[in-house]
C-alpha cells in the first residue's frame, strides 16, 4: 500500500512553517502522513533558491530534515518544503561518461541535465553469495605496490596519507597506468583492450580546487567526476561518495565496464558526518565521531567488488589524510578495518625526496595472496614478497638500534641489513612519476635487492628458490656499484 | 485496534498500543512487514529494533505482533548453508531477487521441498523426554544428523514413521504428552535464539581442540568446550586465523559467523571450503559448516542477532552429541551494534558510549559455550572463539577488557609481528591459555618430551625478550657469547616452529604429531646450541639451523615421521 500511495502522490506536498532550525537540521511541526524515512526533500528559501535535504527523523508530530546546503539564511516562515516521495536518486544512462557534476550530482560542465533511470544513491547490499572473489592482478606499474601489496580487480585499497604528501600524484599514476595483463593469466577473461580499459569515477569530497583540477586534467580517457570542493556545502559531502558509487555500479554492473573509483578525502567525509551527528545529538564515541561511523563507512567501502555473471567490476581507491600522521585516528582506523588493506605513505621517506614514499611495514594488500602466484603472476611472487618484508622489518630494527648505539658496534650481518634497506628504498621503491614498470621488471628488482644479504639469511625462501634466482644478483652490476658506493661513502 | 508507527529513528521504530506487545516478541513492521523485535515497552510506546533498512517507512504504517519471539529453525539442511543474521538463507534470497538483497525479502531457513532419508531409532510405546533420540538423517557425507525430541517436549511415543524419505513439514512421530495432549513431531523444530538450550550437566573441558596451528595448540591451547578471544588491530590476522581454525580444527561441526565484516571474506569461505578436504575425514570442509553472514553493510540490528542465531545453531548440533566450534568475527561489531541500538533508545551510556549491560551480554554469550552432558546423556561441546577489533589497536577499551574476563584462552595479535609478515602474529609472551595444564596428559601420549620441550621453549622466549631489551640500549656488543646464542636460538624457534603460513600447502595445517616432533627436534638442537662452546659465527652451519627452520615448510603432516630423522643430526 505504501508503494501505491507514493505513486498517487504526483503533487509534492508543500508546507510553509518551519518549527525549529538548528545546525544543519530543520524541523517541521506537522502530523504528516505519507512521508517516508530517508525521503528526499527540497526547501525553497525566500530568495527562491532550492536546497536539498532528507528526512532524518520522523514521528507522528514532527519531521526533522537534514539540509545538505546548510541552513544559513533559512527563516522560520515563508519557506516552501517539498517532499519528493522517494529517497535521493541519481539519473543514469550511458551519457554520464565524460560528465562533470557537483557533489549532489548536478551538472557543472554546462551540459544538459542527467537523463535516464533514477537510482537510489544509498545502494543495496550485494548478497555475499552473488559476489565473485577478486583474484585478477592489476599491474599498476609501481614496484612497491605490485610486488609488495598487489592490487586486484574489485578490491578496495585505500591510500593512508597526510597533508603535504604526494597521494594525489600516486592515485593519478595508478589511474593512468593500471592494467590487466591477460598474457599472464589464463583466468583473466579475454576481452578486447577497450573492454579491459578502466573507466575512472572520481569523487572529490571537500578537497581544494587545484586538486580537483589536477585530477580532471591528468586522468585522460573515460571519466565521471563528482566534485564537492572545499568551499561547497559540508552536508553535501555525505552524498558525494554515494553518488559516485551509484554511477560506478551502473557502469560496472549494467554496462559491464571495469571501474576505478577514487574517493578523496575520506577524512573530510568523516568530519562532515561528525558535524551532522553532533547536531542530531547522537551519542559520540571516539573523538566525537558517532558510534555508527564504522557502519556508515562500510556502506561506502563495501560497494566495491565483482558479481558472478556480470562482466564489470568496481575497484576502489579511497584516499584519506591522517590528522597528525596518526594511524589510530578513527577514520583511518575504521577504514583499515573495513577495506582490503591499505597503502601507507611515509613522511620520512618523502622528506628524503623519495617517490613514491611507501611505508611498507604498515601497508598491506589482503587480497594479494589470492591474486598473485603461479598462473596469476609468477610462482616466486609471494615468497619474494615475504622475504623482502621479513628482511626489511629486520633492517628497521637494526636502524632503530643504530640510532642509539651508533653504527660502529654493528655486526657484519646488521650492516648487510642496513645496505639492503637502502637498496630497497633507493632502487626498488623509488621511481619516476610516469615510470611504468612491468611486473617482470619489478620482481627482478626485488630479487636483486636480496643480493645484498648473505644467502643463509634468506630463510623465508626455499633452497630451490634461492638457487633459481642466484644468478640475478650475482651478475647484478648495479648492486655491486651501489654497495661499493655505500662502503666508500662511509669511510 | 492495531498499532501504528509513531516514530522512526534509523533501525529503531516506535509504535503505539504498547499493550499489544511483549518484550522480545517478533513484530512485523510496516506494510512490507519488515522483521523486528520488541526491545522496550513503556506505558504508551513499544520500541522495536528492525532487522532491515527502514528507508521509506512512514509514520502511521501498521505494526503487527506475532506472538512468538525471534526464533531459528533447527533441522536437516543447516549444513553447507549460508544465512544472514536472522537466518534467511542467502542463496535462496539470491534466487528470488538477484545479486542485491531487497528489503522485506522472505524465505524459510530450511527447505520444505527437499526430502531427507529418515531412519527411525525408537519403537512405538517408548516414553521419551526432551532431547531423546527419535531417529537420524545422513545430512551430508560428513555428518549424521540426529533427530531429537525438542527439549521441552516429553511424552509417550504413539507413532513413528518408517524408514523413508520425508520433507520437513511431514510429521515423523506422534507423542502423547503428560497432560494428555497429542503432539506431532517433525524433522525440525523452532527455538528462541536468546534462550540457551537445556543440558543435563556441564562437564570439564579436558580434550584439546586441535587447530593445526602450532602456536595455538602447543603454547596457548584450546579445549573442546572452551572459550577463546583474539584481540588485534586491523590487518593482524584475526580473520585468517578464524578461517584457519574453521578449516583445520578437529570439531565435528563448524558455525562460522561473519559479524559486521567484509562480504568478500564470506565469499572466500564459500568458494574455498567446498574445495578443501577435512584432514581427518577427507570430506569437503563445507559439509560440516554452517555460515552466518551479516556483513558490515547489512542492517545493524541483524548483526546484533547474528551472534545468537549462530550460538543457537551450535547448541543444537551439540545436543546431538557432537563437538561444535563456533567462530565469531568480530564480536566488536556485535558490541557496536548493541551500542548503536542503545543510543537510539537514548539509554544512558556507560563507557565509550557502550550500554551498561555490555559485560552481562558478553558473559551470557561465552557462557553458552561448554562441554556438556546432553539431555540424551551423550557428551557434546560448543567451543566459542571470538575475534575482537579494538579501536586504534588499544586493548584497554571496554569490549576487549570485558571479554578478557569471560574467556580462558587469550591470543593477543601483535601489530609489529604482522607488519614484519610474521604469521600467526600471536604474541608469544602476552597471550595465555588456562587450558594448558588440563591438556598435558593428552599431549604426553604424542611425545614424552612434550611438557619439557614446551616449558623450555617458554623460558627461552622470555630470556630472549629480556636480552633484547639490553640490546636495544647497548647493542649486541654488550652480550656474552652465551647470550648471543640465546638470541639465535630464539630466532630459530620463532622462524622454525611458531611461524606458520596459511599459504603454504605443506604447513597450513600441522597434525599433533608433526607439532610434537617438530618441537622435539628443534628443542633438541636448541639445547645443543646453547651448550656449545664454539664460535657463534659458524654455529648456524654446524647445527644446520637454516635447514631446521625450513623443515616445517618441507615436510607435510602426512610425513611427520620424517622429522625425527633430524634427531641424529650432529
Ligand atoms: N597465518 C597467516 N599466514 C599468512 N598470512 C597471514 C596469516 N594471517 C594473516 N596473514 C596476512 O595478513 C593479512 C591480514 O589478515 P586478516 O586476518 O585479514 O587481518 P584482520 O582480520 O585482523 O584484519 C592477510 O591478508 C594475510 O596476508
Ligand atoms: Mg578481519
Amino acid at each position: 500500500m505504501s508503494e501505491s500511495l507514493k505513486e498517487k502522490r504526483s503533487d509534492p506536498i508543500i508546507y510553509t512553517q518551519l518549527e525549529c532550525i538548528e545546525g544543519p537540521l530543520v524541523a517541521l511541526l506537522a502530523s504528516l502522513s505519507g512521508i517516508g524515512f530517508g525521503e528526499a526533500v527540497q526547501i525553497v528559501d525566500r530568495a527562491g533558491n532550492v536546497r536539498h535535504g532528507r528526512v532524518a527523523l520522523l514521528d507522528d508530530k514532527r519531521v526533522t530534515i537534514e539540509v545538505f546546503q546548510g541552513t544559513a539564511g533559512l527563516a522560520m516562515g515563508g519557506e516552501r518544503t517539498r517532499f519528493l516521495g522517494r529517497p535521493i536518486t541519481l539519473n543514469l544512462d550511458v551519457s554520464i561518461i565524460g560528465r562533470r557534476l557537483n557533489g549532489m550530482g548536478e551538472p557543472i560542465d554546462g551540459g544538459p541535465p542527467l537523463a535516464g533511470e533514477a537510482r537510489e544513491i544509498s545502494g543495496t547490499v550485494i548478497n555475499p553469495t552473488a559476489r565473485s572473489y577478486p583474484d585478477e592482478f592489476i599491474q599498476t606499474g609501481i614496484t612497491g605496490i605490485d610486488v609488495m601489496n598487489a592490487l586486484v580487480r574489485g578490491q578496495k585499497l585505500p591510500i593512508f596519507s597526510s597533508s603535504g604528501l604526494p597521494h594525489d600524484r600516486l592515485a593519478i599514476q595508478i589511474a593512468q597506468q593500471a592494467k590487466i595483463r591477460p598474457d599472464l593469466s589464463a583466468a583473466v577473461g579475454t576481452g578486447t583492450s577497450s573492454e579491459q580499459e578502466l573507466v575512472v569515477v572520481f569523487a572529490a569530497i571537500g578537497v581544494k580546487h587545484d586538486v580537483a583540477v589536477r585530477f580532471s586534467e591528468e586522468i585522460s580517457g573515460r571519466t565521471v567526476s563528482f566534485l564537492n570542493l572545499a568551499d561547497d556545502p559540508v552536508m553535501e559531502r555525505l552524498l558525494t561518495p554515494r553518488m559516485a558509487l551509484t554511477a560506478a555500479e551502473y557502469l560496472a554492473f549494467d554496462l559491464g565496464l571495469h571501474v576505478l573509483v577514487i574517493l578523496t578525502d575520506m577524512t573530510v567525509y568523516g568530519e562532515a558526518l561528525r558535524e551532522v551527528a553532533t547536531a542530531r545529538g547522537d551519542v559520540p564515541s571516539r573523538k566525537g565521531y558517532p558510534g555508527y561511523l564504522y557502519s556508515d563507512l562500510a556502506s561506502i567501502y563495501e560497494r566495491a567488488g565483482q558479481i558472478k555473471g556480470k562482466k564489470g567490476s568496481i575497484t576502489q581507491l579511497p584516499i584519506l589524510t591522517m590528522p597528525n600522521n596518526d594511524i589510530t585516528h578513527p577514520i583511518a582506523d575504521l577504514t583499515g578495518y573495513i577495506t582490503e588493506g591499505q597503502i601507507v605513505l611515509s613522511r620520512d621517506l618523502s622528506r628524503q625526496g623519495l617517490y613514491p614514499p611507501l611505508e611498507l611495514l604498515p601497508s598491506l594488500s589482503r587480497l594479494m595472496g589470492d591474486g598473485v602466484g603461479e598462473g596469476l603472476t609468477y610462482a616466486d611472487h609471494m615468497p619474494l614478497m615475504e622475504q623482502l618484508y621479513a628482511a626489511y622489518a629486520r633492517a628497521e630494527e637494526v636502524r632503530m638500534m643504530t640510532r642509539i648505539v651508533g653504527e660502529e658496534d654493528l655486526s657484519e650481518i646488521d650492516r648487510c641489513y642496513l645496505r639492503f634497506a637502502q637498496l630497497l628504498e633507493q632502487r626498488f621503491l623509488a621511481q619516476g612519476f610516469s615510470e611504468d614498470r612491468s611486473i617482470e621488471q619489478s620482481l627482478e628488482m626485488g630479487w636483486r635487492c636480496l643480493g645484498s644479504l648473505p644467502a643463509k639469511e634468506l630463510t623465508r625462501l626455499s633452497q630451490d628458490e634461492i638457487e633459481q634466482h642466484r644468478s640475478m644478483w650475482e651478475g647484478a652490476d648495479d648492486v655491486k656499484a651501489f654497495t661499493q658506493e655505500e662502503d666508500t661513502g662511509r669511510e | 485496534m492495531s498499532a501504528r508507527i509513531a516514530r522512526i529513528s534509523g533501525s529503531v521504530v516506535t509504535c503505539d498500543h504498547a499493550e499489544l506487545f511483549a518484550m522480545g516478541e517478533r513484530a512485523a513492521v510496516g506494510h512490507v512487514g519488515l522483521v523486528g523485535e520488541v526491545i522496550r515497552l513503556t506505558a504508551e510506546y513499544c520500541y522495536i529494533q528492525v532487522y532491515e533498512d527502514t528507508t521509506n517507512l512512514q509514520a502511521g504504517e501498521p505494526v503487527a505482533p506475532t506472538q512468538t519471539p525471534l526464533m531459528v529453525e533447527l533441522g536437516p539442511g543447516l549444513l553447507t548453508t549460508i544465512y544472514d543474521g536472522i537466518q534467511r538463507p542467502l542463496d535462496v534470497l539470491r534466487e528470488q531477487s538477484g545479486a542485491f538483497i531487497l528489503r522485506g525479502a522472505e524465505a524459510k531457513a530450511l527447505s520444505r521441498d527437499r526430502q531427507w532419508l529418515f531412519e527411525p531409532l525408537q519403537e512405538v510405546g517408548a516414553d521419551l523426554s526432551g532431547g531423546a533420540l527419535l531417529g537420524q538423517v545422513q545430512e551430508t557425507s560428513a555428518i549424521v544428523h540426529k533427530i531429537l525430541v525438542p527439549p521441552l517436549v516429553c511424552g509417550h511415543l504413539l507413532k513413528i514413521a518408517n524408514k523413508g524419505e520425508y520433507r520437513l513439514h511431514e510429521p515423523i512421530a506422534l507423542v502423547r504428552k503428560d497432560n494428555g495432549q497429542e503432539q506431532e513431531l517433525y524433522l525440525y523444530h523452532h527455538w528462541p535464539v536468546r534462550q540457551k538450550r537445556p543440558v543435563n550437566k556441564r562437564l570439564t573441558p579436558d580434550i584439546p581442540l586441535i587447530t593445526g596451528q602450532r602456536i595455538i595448540d602447543t603454547l596457548f591451547p584450546l579445549a573442546k568446550g572452551g572459550t577463546a578471544a583474539m584481540p588485534g588491530g586491523f590487518g593482524t590476522g584475526k580473520t585468517v586465523t578464524q578461517h584457519n581454525l574453521a578449516k583445520w580444527c578437529d570439531a565435528d561441526v563448524i558455525v562460522y559467523i561473519g559479524c559486521g565484516e567484509r562480504g568478500n571474506e564470506m565469499t572466500g569461505v564459500l568458494s574455498d571450503f567446498p574445495k578443501l578436504a577435512d584432514p581427518r575425514t577427507g570430506h569437503p570442509l563445507i559439509e560440516r559448516t554452517v555460515m552466518i553472514a551479516n556483513t558490515s553493510n547489512m542492517p545493524v540490528s541483524a548483526r546484533e542477532a547474528s551472534i545468537y542465531t549462530g550460538i543457537t545453531i551450535a547448541e543444537y548440533f551439540r545436543d546431538q552429541g557432537l563437538d561444535v566450534a563456533l567462530m565469531a568475527d568480530s564480536t566488536s561489531r556485535w558490541a557496536e551494534a548493541l551500542r548503536e541500538i542503545s543510543g537510539r533508545l537514548e539509554e544512558m551510556p556507560a563507557e565509550e558510549g557502550f550500554p551498561a549491560y555490555l559485560p552481562t551480554r558478553t558473559a551470557e554469550f561465552y557462557e553458552r559455550a561448554g562441554k556438556v552432558q546432553t539431555l540424551a546423556g551423550d557428551s557434546g561441546s560448543v567451543t566459542s572463539i571470538g575475534a575482537i577489533s579494538p579501536p586504534g589497536g588499544d586493548f584497554s577499551e571496554p569490549v576487549t577488557l570485558h571479554t578478557q574476563r569471560f574467556v580462558r584462552a587469550y591470543w593477543v595479535l601483535d601489530k609489529a609481528l604482522a607488519n614484519a609478515r610474521f604469521f600467526p602474529a600471536i604474541h608469544p609472551l602476552e597471550s595465555y591459555s588456562e587450558y594448558g595444564a588440563e591438556l598435558v596428559s593428552w599431549w604426553m601420549q604424542m611425545s614424552t618430551h612434550w611438557q619439557r620441550d614446551r616449558e623450555e621453549l617458554f623460558n627461552l622466549l622470555m630470556e630472549a625478550d629480556e636480552l633484547k631489551g639490553i640490546v636495544r640500549i647497548m647493542g649486541e656488543d654488550g652480550l656474552s657469547d652465551h647470550q648471543r646464542r640465546v638470541l639465535l636460538a630464539e630466532r630459530v624457534t620463532k622462524e622454525g616452529f611458531l611461524r606458520q603460513s596459511a599459504f603454504n600447502a605443506n604447513d597450513r595445517y600441522a597434525s599433533p604429531k608433526k607439532q610434537a616432533y617438530l618441537l622435539q627436534v628443534i628443542m633438541q638442537q636448541v639445547r645443543a646450541l646453547l651448550g656449545d662452546t664454539g664460535t657463534i659465527e659458524d654455529a648456524r652451519e654446524r647445527f644446520q639451523l637454516d635447514g631446521l627452520i625450513r623443515l616445517k615448510d618441507e615436510i607435510a603432516s602426512d610425513d611427520a615421521d620424517g622429522i625425527l630423522k633430524w634427531q641424529d643430526a650432529p
